[in-house]
């Protein structure tokens, strides 16, 4: 008992105490959230966390559906979730979401000529560059 | 440059509606304090109206009242939106604020809010003769975007007949 209460008091048994007790905080939240949304296969969970992350949180636009607290992002999370369920594909999903939100709802917008700039704007304005930097050097060179 | 300015000078929680010139989607809602009576796209036939999605827990509703009361006055029909509300909160919230609203569809679950494309309260939709969304406003309704953006189609829409 005396070596116990030895053991009790000491440093090193606090802190792996401590941290015993803090993993209940840390690490039940993914448990806890999937838990939420049970799905019977493994396919379908991991197509819910991929299309979850893909997809922008409207409230709070620099978060995605599987993180915000929005109430909004919690009713998009329900419906996909649904759909999901009712093994719709990743496309029906995506279009269902974008006719109501538009392109806006995905991270990674599609490449159409709206956002043509978008995609190819920062490599078409590197070109450009470099030939202007070609041309200095060109011209220096022959001063 | 002319990248930085028009970025610094838009909005970015004003996002585009993908709704618009498309019809009203198909939902049939309870009206707020009436039993057994529903809403439907086929009562927004035949009117140039507002659809306003507000809720009794949004602070800044309270900001577009004075507006909405107003234009109901001059006879533009406001339709109201219950997002996502209880019923209670809503009718004492109307009593204290007052009602522009001809008639509330109560939007428990915000499913007809989802298929209208809203991401927060308050919006306003301008609907057209045949069901039609024409714009959206998001945000507080003020006087100066009524006048600006609302009212020169209303005027088209009402010509066209």
């Amino acid at each position: 008992m005396k070596g116990f209460a030895r053991l009790k008091n000491s440093l090193l048994f606090r802190h792996v105490f401590f941290l015993f007790f803090l993993s209940f905080f840390l690490f039940n939240i993914p448990i806890f959230a999937n838990s939420f949304y049970p799905f019977e296969t493994k396919k379908q969970a991991a197509q819910f966390d991929y299309l979850l992350k893909d997809l922008r949180c409207l409230v709070c636009q620099n978060q995605n559906l599987a993180d915000s607290g929005a109430g909004l992002a919690e009713d998009l999370r329900k419906q996909v979730y649904e759909m999901v369920k009712a093994s719709k594909s990743d496309e029906e999903i995506i279009r269902y979401l974008t006719d109501r939100y538009g392109d806006f709802i995905l991270f990674k917008p599609p490449v159409k000529p709206l956002t043509f700039i978008l995609w190819f704007g920062p490599a078409f304005f590197l070109l450009i560059g470099f030939i202007i930097f070609w041309r200095t050097c060109k011209e220096r060179s022959h001063a | 440059m002319v990248f930085l300015g028009r970025g610094l000078t838009l909005d970015p929680r004003e996002l585009p509606s993908v709704r618009i010139d498309k019809p009203l989607p198909s939902f049939k809602l309870p009206i707020l304090g009436e039993k057994n009576q529903f809403i439907t796209p086929l009562h927004f036939q035949g009117k140039i109206s507002l659809l306003n999605v507000w809720a009794s827990w949004c602070a800044s509703c309270v900001d577009e009242q004075a507006l909405l009361l107003q234009l109901s006055k001059q006879g533009l029909p406001v339709i109201g939106l219950s997002y996502k509300d209880k019923t209670d909160d809503a009718i004492k919230w109307l009593k204290q604020w007052g009602n522009p609203y001809q008639f509330i569809a109560e939007d428990k679950e915000g499913k007809a809010a989802i298929d209208l494309g809203v991401y927060g309260t308050p919006e306003t939709f301008l609907i057209d003769q045949k069901g039609i969304i024409r714009f959206r406003h998001v945000g507080v309704l003020d006087e100066e975007s009524f006048v600006k953006d609302f009212l020169p189609r209303i005027k088209k829409l009402a010509r066209q007949g």
